[in-house]
């Protein structure tokens, strides 16, 4: 039984009828071609696929699309503005080689903004804590904590 | 994922309706466990009610000497919430330990609470503390609602709206946390309140439990020290391939007494 969609997307609103199994993952990845938000364990323990949903990171592979009717999304394409200038915590991301082979980049970047819009001075133990549910399999954490101290201070 | 018919329900009355018209049917809350069991064809329902557009069950009241949580209060909320951090500190604290910070801004009390997964946090909580499952037919008290694993004393058709916690003198909780899942391993809820002191384990067995002995001995002497010596028996705790019963039992001790610690201020 299809359902039909609505919701905003990095500031546009877009609308789909869908399968009500659809995940919201796959609704943006597959329906919106929005593919910087990526699928790596999809069992909800990797945060690869993390994205804002009325404001809160979230992890869409464990979610079905309609949980998200109405709501607006902001996935990593949104970061960036239209000149391209980069989100200081991509900017921070970069500068810091924050990441090795960057399957796991959208998810940390979309999560450490979480993380300082909840800690504005995170402590170096807190942002560890706090990506907890973000895994590295290239195990890049050192430098992933500095970016997101340096965002903090940018 | 199977396919199945989505509802989403505007009030508990609808919910209760729409749960009433189907043979087969799961409610979905913050969906946290359930999607993922979907996923995996586990549970394969032929309707899905969805619960996260009924606002009256989000909330967080506090009446007097009790905190009344709404049952799609997301974790993040209570994790976060002022009212429970000065009331019941231990609380927010166990709230803030489920899962990420992710599973934190979607997973509810009330989800935690019907699912009673052997290893959830919440359930010890409620028997802790001595708190009441407020659903749309009843009230139930914690040490009768937990039943059994993944068992519930929840009727068909019943939905919980609310849980209520009496506000104790002082109250503690300790996990130790399976590295990978965050669940706990075991995870012990220590509280005083005005009925004396609660004792209760989650993690260890079946379904969260109470430690009489621990109770008798913090009634007489509230510290760390008055439980060192306790252990429970591991027979009937659970073994799997990240501890062994006896392994389990253990913690309960070591977990007991730092949640002692953590309600003295320590």
């Amino acid at each position: 039984m299809p359902v039909r969609l609505s919701m905003t997307v990095n500031g546009k609103p877009v609308s789909a009828d869908v399968e009500s199994r659809t995940l919201l993952v796959d609704f943006i990845r597959d329906t919106l071609r929005l593919t910087g938000t990526h699928i790596g364990c999809d069992t909800a323990q990797c945060g690869a696929c993390t994205i804002h949903m009325n404001g809160a990171a979230v992890k869409c592979c464990n979610m079905l699309a309609v949980q998200a009717q109405g709501s607006t999304v902001l996935t990593i394409e949104g970061l960036a503005k239209a000149d391209g200038t980069m989100h200081p915590m991509q900017a921070a991301f970069r500068d810091h080689h924050g990441l090795q082979c960057g399957y796991c980049t959208p998810g940390m970047v979309m999560s450490a903004i979480d993380l300082l819009k909840r800690h504005p001075h995170p402590s170096e133990e807190q942002i560890r804590a706090e990506l907890d549910g973000n895994l590295c399999r290239c195990t890049g954490y050192h430098n992933i904590v500095k970016a997101v101290q340096a965002a903090a201070k940018a | 994922m199977h396919a199945f018919n989505y509802h989403k329900a505007s009030s508990v009355a609808d919910a209760t309706a729409k749960l009433a018209a189907s043979d087969d049917s799961r409610l979905l809350a913050g969906g946290q466990t359930l999607i993922a069991a979907m996923k995996m064809r586990l549970s394969a329902p032929a309707d899905v009610i969805d619960l996260g557009g009924i606002a009256e069950l989000r909330g967080i009241k506090v009446e007097g000497s009790s905190i009344t949580i709404g049952a799609m209060t997301t974790h993040a909320a209570v994790a976060s919430s002022k009212e429970v951090a000065k009331a019941i500190p231990a609380l927010a604290l166990l709230a803030a330990s489920i899962g990420d910070p992710m599973v934190r801004n979607m997973g509810t009390i009330g989800g935690s609470v019907a699912n009673n997964d052997p290893a959830a946090d919440y359930p010890a909580a409620l028997v802790g503390l001595g708190a009441t499952v407020l659903t749309s037919k009843r009230k139930i008290a914690a040490d009768q609602f937990f039943t059994g694993m993944y068992e519930t004393a929840l009727e068909p058709g019943e939905i919980i709206t609310a849980v209520s916690f009496p506000v104790p003198k002082r109250a503690g909780y300790m996990k130790f946390k399976n590295p990978a899942s965050r669940y706990a391993m075991v995870g012990v809820f220590v509280a005083e309140g005005t009925s004396g002191v609660r004792v209760a384990a989650t993690g260890a067995g079946p379904s969260v439990f109470r430690i009489a002995d621990m109770e008798k001995a913090l009634g007489k002497s509230f510290s760390a020290d008055a439980v060192r010596g306790i252990k429970v028996p591991a027979a009937n705790l659970n073994t799997d391939i990240h501890a062994t019963a006896e392994y389990r039992a253990h913690l309960v001790t070591v977990m007991a007494q730092r949640a002692v610690e953590q309600a003295l201020g320590k």
